[in-house]
């Protein structure tokens, strides 16, 4: 695809339809319009859409999908982490950034990750609490995996079961294509 | 919100990025673009021509050689936390590291960035002043090394001309027999502007008495002040060999006059602006407790 140089990442993703990745203060201030870049958590609203020719870019819905939601997804919705809304794609993002450098996260570690995510519902606490629920779920899984790995007959079953958990939809943007 | 047009051009090469900033009108040189793009929307600066140097190699990498550490322009705040030689040798640098805005923001912002948009209020920039580093400033007709003492001149202004680009930051490792420390304050724990940064280093013999001391201000006058009249009231003294014997506990004052006569002298250095003069009570507060942090190896307000 072509852009204006000028164009910002978070309005190409939206023009794009990854209307998950939220307009929110387009001053770097609240982290609703947060997606990986390259695996780091960054807010679109920062960065030229031609700064991120070539990258991988993963909102929140490359991660899971209604009907096969990302374990963190799910983690959010089963600690009620969730009260509007509008701040759950950038808090998810974070969230799998933190998740994918530190598997086991402290309660400091997660609040820090999640420091760059504004949230004026629900007070951080469930949020904090998704977060932990989704490393400990995470955690169990890649142990079943390991057990699977270990054993042959059941390997081929949970590997597969766990692929969808981890992958992502990953779209190129910027430059022409 | 809509975002003035401007040209956007991404180098390949460092020579080819000085010849664009020296021959593009109205260049302006973009990396993390945490400040230059609230700036631009904001209609503060109006570059024609964004100039892309946050790949460039040369400004990529952090080098340890000869008790020295050099720090390229473009390296994230984030980067330098994941540094293990920074986590442990020069704990002051990582400490306003961990202060910095939030982790979003530490992912792109520079450190380059960072003393080039010299905000009064830099988190880097104390850091880096009691680490005395010097930055190197790289045209198409050379490169010229200065102190940052000499970098920053005013509120958002630098040294550097239109054509010239903020290559790196280098600095001379603390020693072993150093210590040093940061403490910020702001509206809130994190994701907030400096109010108040105090940056300490000092260096002691092996009796414990303080053969060097630096001090600098954030946030409290145009550009990061040093408390030279502090640094001098430390040197000669063995403040941190007085340590309690039994560690202090958690919202224990330690009386230590030394201790108190700099935080005191620190917080006189302090130039707020009027209306801000409550600064000078935060200067003399975090001073004391980052010199007691030192002393006895417990930050105040910590739990022990």
């Amino acid at each position: 695809m072509a852009v204006e140089p000028q164009a910002v990442l978070l309005h190409t993703l939206r023009d794009l339809g990854y209307t998950d990745v939220k307009n929110g203060c387009e001053i770097g201030e609240c982290g609703a319009c947060a997606v990986l870049l390259d695996g780091e958590a960054v807010n679109s609203c920062m960065v030229l859409a031609m700064q991120a020719d070539g990258a991988d870019i993963v909102t929140n819905s490359g991660l899971g999908t209604m009907d096969k939601p990302h374990v963190i997804q799910e983690s959010f919705a089963d600690a009620g982490a969730i009260q509007c809304g509008f701040c759950t794609p950038g808090m998810v993002i974070s969230t799998k950034a933190l998740l994918d450098r530190n598997p086991d996260p402290s309660e400091a570690e997660i609040r820090d990750a999640l420091s760059g995510n504004l949230c004026r519902c629900t007070g951080y606490g469930q949020i904090v609490d998704a977060v932990k629920l989704a490393a400990s779920r995470l955690a169990g899984a890649s142990s079943q995996r390991e057990d699977a790995r270990s054993n042959s007959k059941r390997g081929r079953e949970l590997d597969s079961s766990n692929r969808v958990l981890e992958s992502g939809d990953q779209t190129k943007v910027g430059g022409e294509s | 919100m809509t975002v003035p047009a401007f040209n956007y051009l991404k180098p390949d090469s460092l020579a080819e990025a000085l010849d664009m900033l020296a021959t593009e009108p109205g260049a302006y040189p973009i990396a993390g673009g945490t400040n230059l793009m609230v700036d631009v929307r904001a209609g503060k600066l109006s570059p024609e021509t964004m100039i892309d140097v946050g790949d460039l190699d040369e400004l990529r990498g952090i080098v340890v050689k000869d008790s020295q550490m050099t720090i390229g322009g473009a390296v994230t705040i984030a980067e330098l936390l994941r540094h293990e030689i920074i986590r442990q040798r020069v704990p002051v640098l990582f400490a306003a590291g961990k202060t910095f805005a939030n982790t979003l923001i530490r992912n792109r912002a520079t450190v380059g960035g960072n003393l080039v948009n010299a905000a009064p209020c830099s988190d880097t920039a104390p850091a880096l002043l009691v680490l005395d580093a010097e930055v190197s400033l790289s045209s198409s007709s050379g490169t010229r090394w200065i102190p940052l003492t000499e970098f920053l001149v005013g509120a958002f202004q630098t040294q550097r001309r239109a054509d010239e680009l903020l290559m790196e930051v280098r600095f001379p490792i603390p020693p072993a027999s150093s210590r040093g420390g940061f403490e910020k304050m702001g509206l809130r724990k994190i994701s907030c502007m400096a109010k108040v940064d105090v940056a300490v280093m000092a260096d002691f013999d092996e009796r414990g008495a303080c053969k060097d001391a630096r001090i600098a201000l954030g946030a409290v006058a145009p550009i990061p002040l040093r408390a030279e009249k502090a640094e001098v009231s430390l040197v000669g003294t063995a403040f941190i060999a007085r340590a309690p014997e039994k560690p202090v506990r958690c919202g224990e004052q330690v009386q230590d006059k030394t201790i108190e006569e700099a935080a005191r002298l620190a917080g006189e250095a302090a130039s707020p602006r009027s209306g801000s003069e409550y600064k000078r009570q935060v200067v003399y507060g975090l001073t004391r407790r980052i010199l007691t942090a030192m002393a006895t190896g417990i930050r105040d307000g910590e739990a022990s």
